[in-house]
């Protein structure tokens, strides 16, 4: 099955990268763009067939690895 | 004094690290690589500057979870004295051994110049050969050295000491213009609570020479030396 993980900066913490692309975009004439925030994308294909289970090891992975948990959130999406 | 540096593929400040320790200890340190699970016993483990995997997902991330962390967690858990320089405070960040993480400069600018150092207590095993309060001028080189915690995590480590070094101006303050990347506080370093960990992002390894940046760097190795040997 395929797991889908994005993490995304949490509320409050800082992100240049995500002002300087709200900047570019003012300067392409973008108007009206208020804020960008920039995250990641994660797909993984697991060899895992129950749903439950592979949700419960992604959320593990994330905990672990894919995400800090100190600056940021993640949410997983497990697809059949 | 007997220390062991810890060497990543992607690291590249450990052989300025080996001089440094060399120079202070008359011991050259052992080089220990990463998918090593066991690091000797020492007196000192040093996780040093760099590009550790290459800064992939985060800054430090992947070196965290090498074979040779686990061993430098269960020796760090038992008191041995573990520095992070850098890369290597990015590193010891993610393990969680040291509170905070390190992000990307405000600046979104790759920082190498010197930087005013302020040391906030020289009672450690790390800066007893500053005095409290001495300012220093240090290099950094860094794309990723922004300090933050929350709030209450950033009161609680200044609550504890545990704050090691703060970036400061030409005049010695604490400002804006005094912090190159955007630090919460201007924090450069802090210690876990027991004080056995220390990390920050200025490089004294590489102010240890007149003929290169000066030799305010040399006190952090001294005071080692006379802590640890």
């Amino acid at each position: 099955m395929k797991a889908t993980v994005h993490v995304t900066l949490k509320n409050g913490v800082l992100d240049p990268q995500g002002k300087a692309i709200e900047h570019a975009l003012g300067a392409l004439g973008f108007g009206g763009v208020n804020q960008v925030r920039q995250g990641k994308f994660l797909e993984l294909d697991l060899g895992e067939t129950d749903a439950e289970k592979a949700r419960a090891q992604v959320t593990d992975m994330c905990e672990k690895l894919l995400a800090n948990t100190v600056i940021e959130n993640y949410t997983v999406e497990i697809e059949g | 004094m007997k220390s062991a540096i810890i060497v990543f593929p992607g690291t590249n400040r450990e052989r300025d690290m080996a001089i440094a320790l060399e120079k202070a200890s008359g011991t050259a340190p052992l080089m220990v690589w990463h998918k090593d699970s066991e690091i000797p016993d020492v007196d000192l483990i040093v996780v040093p500057g760099g590009f550790s995997y290459g800064d992939y997902l985060r800054a430090g991330a992947m070196a965290a979870h090498s074979p040779v962390l686990r061993s430098l967690k269960e020796k760090a858990s038992k008191g041995t004295p573990v520095m992070g320089v850098c890369n290597g405070f990015q590193v010891l960040t993610e393990t969680g051994l040291l509170p905070g993480v390190l992000m990307r400069n405000a600046g979104l600018k790759f920082i190498c110049r010197n930087v005013g150092l302020k040391v906030e207590t020289s009672q450690s095993l790390f800066t007893g050969g500053y005095e409290d309060g001495q300012v220093l001028s240090i290099p950094v080189a860094h794309n990723d050295g922004n300090y933050f915690a929350d709030n209450e995590t950033l009161d609680r480590i200044e609550q504890n000491g545990q704050v090691a070094f703060r970036y400061v101006d030409e005049d010695g303050a604490m400002t804006e213009a005094g912090n190159p990347n955007g630090s919460a506080r201007n924090i450069a370093g802090v210690f876990n609570k027991e004080k056995t960990v220390l990390g920050f992002m200025p490089h004294p390894e590489n102010a240890i020479d007149p003929a290169v940046g000066g030799t305010d760097g040399r006190g952090l190795f001294d005071g080692l030396v006379r802590a640890l040997s």
